[in-house]
């Protein structure tokens, strides 16, 4: 792995944290409308998978989209700007923090409904398969989501159909406020896939680099014919389910045992051996910074939608 | 012209729009049958279980008539994502009782992807789904729920009465860019008609009025437009001129022929074989009374079957489902109070 992609790597987890470090502060303070998910803990996950995929790939996400967004590419500007519910928003101020997606950017959406983009990116792969194009999908969904029947549909057509589906799971420890270990039957997440009879592989999900070459070596094997593949990734859900969750089922010795962990640190950790100096991740961190700060900014003096707009888009055309 | 049943009336269009357009699919469960079976020649074994997409999978193969495993939910947002990308897909829901379990995929995904992310998706995807009481099937497959996806904002309704609509209004569904759910009557389907040959599209949002008439106004829904003109044919009899309407399409919905008719006659009877509460006789009676009130001379009057599940025995079916009889009846009850 290059410098250069080592070095965008850090400023794509570096982003996402500055991001919703400004959304958790702005959810405190009661400045945006609605609810908010932030992405704490799991800035590898979204990175390294992204990372492996061409900008032609699509990916579904979910209500916890941001780091998703960040890493596909999505304007900062449009994404702040949505949050706050504004017209120049990625969603023209129709989803809020929610549904931050950009269909331009590979995006299929970001689904608020647990699992319910998982047979999305199913059908993007059938697309790609019956036109043959070389695109690859991949759903993203928490450890929660593995419970919900489109999450069986979808990995079982996705292997009949021999389909190009990467499934992402982020297992982060928590469904909601009920941790893993209580609402897993089987002893991994991994586990699952026998029952599709499709490949699985369960990775560290704090260290970017393992998740990349693990999402890169999934991503060829599905674009090459391979079918679908599962992937668990072991994170950490550093903040609550939403802004304004109190935590009060997340031991805090168990969060700071995880914290041990922040992939941003390991990052840094290592980034000496892997031949990025402090002074250039600093570097990084500044210039992430002020365009984060930029794109805020530009969020709170840009125009709310009028009122009438809440009639557009709902069909192509309607009589 | 030539005539054809309802169900080769589908047949046709999904044949000829197939035909014209690579990126049309199907999925669905059993619409060839026998998949995967080669060497017992159960290839096309059902066509769908009432036949209708007989012989598809014969002419355009299975990458493109796809059976799927019994994963509604599964295989419906594989249809929204592949929609998405660039397919036209055709999702049969065997019956539309089943939508119980896949109803997600289309009140949050398909009705939303394009309202919710900032108008760059386009959802073009069918749902054919057969509807309707009158088999003896019971409670879970005898529903007419035109409603439940009606009342969606992002969906839009489509029920054909005829052949020719069938034929019509399908290739207008496949064809437009929004998710459709194309709503077929299990009981209409052996009914025949003339049916143009060409692929002739009807305007999706544009009633036809089936009959004529200057002292009534009777809107019926899918079935219920041929007991209406059954019943307007009774009472010709007594001198009773009805107009029937067919919306032919639920959302859009043509109000202005609606309301164009009952500023001729004064009266209106809505017939619906869904269920009363919430249902498309109540809203199309809300309709009227809030846009046609000066119109009317007398009460709206609806003729729907009683707030209960469809039941299975015969004589309690017959009682649940609307009839000529009873269609005629209100019309009498309703101009008998002039």
């Amino acid at each position: 792995m290059t410098e250069t992609m080592l070095a965008q790597m850090y400023r794509t987890m570096f982003t996402m944290r500055t991001f919703d470090e400004r959304i958790h502060q702005l959810a405190a303070d009661d400045a945006i409308p609605g609810y908010a998910h932030t992405y704490f803990g799991s800035e590898a996950v979204a990175t390294g998978v992204m990372a492996a995929l061409e900008p032609s790939d699509w990916i579904a996400s979910t209500y916890r989209n941001h780091g998703h967004a960040i890493a596909k590419g999505v304007s900062l500007n449009a994404m702040a700007a949505e949050v706050y519910g504004r017209r120049t928003g990625v969603c023209k101020g129709k989803g809020g923090s929610m549904h931050i997606s950009d269909f331009d950017k590979g995006m299929l959406g970001a689904i608020g409904i647990v699992a319910a983009g998982i047979p999305l990116a199913v059908g993007a792969a059938l697309t790609a398969k019956f036109k043959g194009l070389p695109w690859v999908a991949v759903p993203f969904f928490g450890d929660g989501a593995v419970h919900q029947g489109v999450f069986h549909e979808g990995a079982g057509i996705a292997k009949l159909w021999n389909l190009p589906v990467v499934l992402v799971c982020e297992n982060n420890g928590y469904a909601e406020a009920t941790a893993t270990d209580y609402h897993l039957n089987t002893k991994t997440i991994a586990d699952m896939a026998c029952a599709y009879n499709m490949p699985a592989r369960r990775a560290d999900g704090m260290d970017v680099v393992t998740v990349y070459e693990i999402a890169k070596e999934a991503v060829d094997f599905a674009r090459c014919g391979g079918g679908p593949i599962l992937l668990e990734f072991l994170s950490y859900r550093f903040s609550g389910q939403y802004e304004g969750d109190k935590q009060i089922y997340q031991p805090a010795a168990e969060i700071e045992e995880a914290r041990k962990r922040d992939p941003i640190k390991v990052f840094e950790e290592n980034a000496s051996t892997r031949g990025l100096s402090e002074e250039r991740l600093a570097g990084i961190r500044q210039e992430v910074k002020v365009v984060v700060e930029a794109a805020f900014t530009y969020a709170e003096s840009a125009p709310w939608p009028s009122p009438e707009e809440t009639l557009d888009d709902v069909y192509v055309s309607y009589l | 012209m030539r005539e054809l049943t309802v169900k080769d009336a589908i047949n046709e269009a999904l044949m000829q729009v197939m035909e014209a357009d690579p990126s049309v699919i199907m999925m669905g469960e059993d619409i060839a049958g026998g998949a995967g079976r080669d060497d017992q020649g159960g290839l096309d074994a059902w066509g769908g279980p009432f036949g209708v997409t007989q012989g598809l999978v014969t002419r355009f193969g299975r990458e493109r008539i796809r059976d799927t495993t019994i994963a509604e939910a599964g295989f419906f947002g594989a249809a929204v994502g592949a929609a998405m990308t660039g397919l036209r897909p055709i999702v049969e829901l065997m019956y539309v009782d089943f939508v119980g379990v896949c109803y997600d995929q289309l009140l949050n995904q398909a009705a939303k992807m394009r309202y919710m992310f900032g108008g760059k998706q386009k959802v073009p995807m069918v749902v054919r789904t057969v509807v309707g009481a009158g088999f003896r099937a019971a409670a879970e497959h005898s529903q007419a729920l035109y409603p439940l996806y009606t009342h969606v904002p992002g969906l839009k309704t489509v029920a054909p009465t005829t052949p020719a609509d069938a034929k019509g209004l399908l290739i207008s569904a496949i064809q437009d860019d929004d998710p459709v759910i194309f709503f077929e009557h299990k009981r209409l389907y052996m009914t025949k008609g003339d049916v143009p040959e060409n692929p002739t599209p009807i305007p999706l949002g544009k009633a036809s009025i089936p009959r004529s008439g200057k002292d009534i106004t009777v809107v019926a829904v899918q079935r219920m437009v041929n007991f209406s003109l059954e019943a307007a044919r009774l009472l010709d009899i007594e001198g009773i001129q009805a107009e029937v309407i067919d919306p032919r399409t639920y959302s859009p919905l043509d109000e202005d022929t609606i309301l164009e008719s009952v500023a001729k006659t004064g009266y209106l009877i809505i017939v619906d074989e869904s269920y009363p509460r919430c249902g498309l006789a109540a809203d199309i009676s809300s309709i009227v009374a809030e846009k046609g009130f000066d119109y009317l001379k007398g009460a709206i009057r609806k003729v729907t079957p009683p707030h209960t599940p469809v039941p299975f025995s015969p004589p309690m079916e017959d009682f649940y489902l609307p009839s000529p009889q009873k269609i005629a009846d209100a019309v009498r009850g309703l101009l008998g109070a002039r």
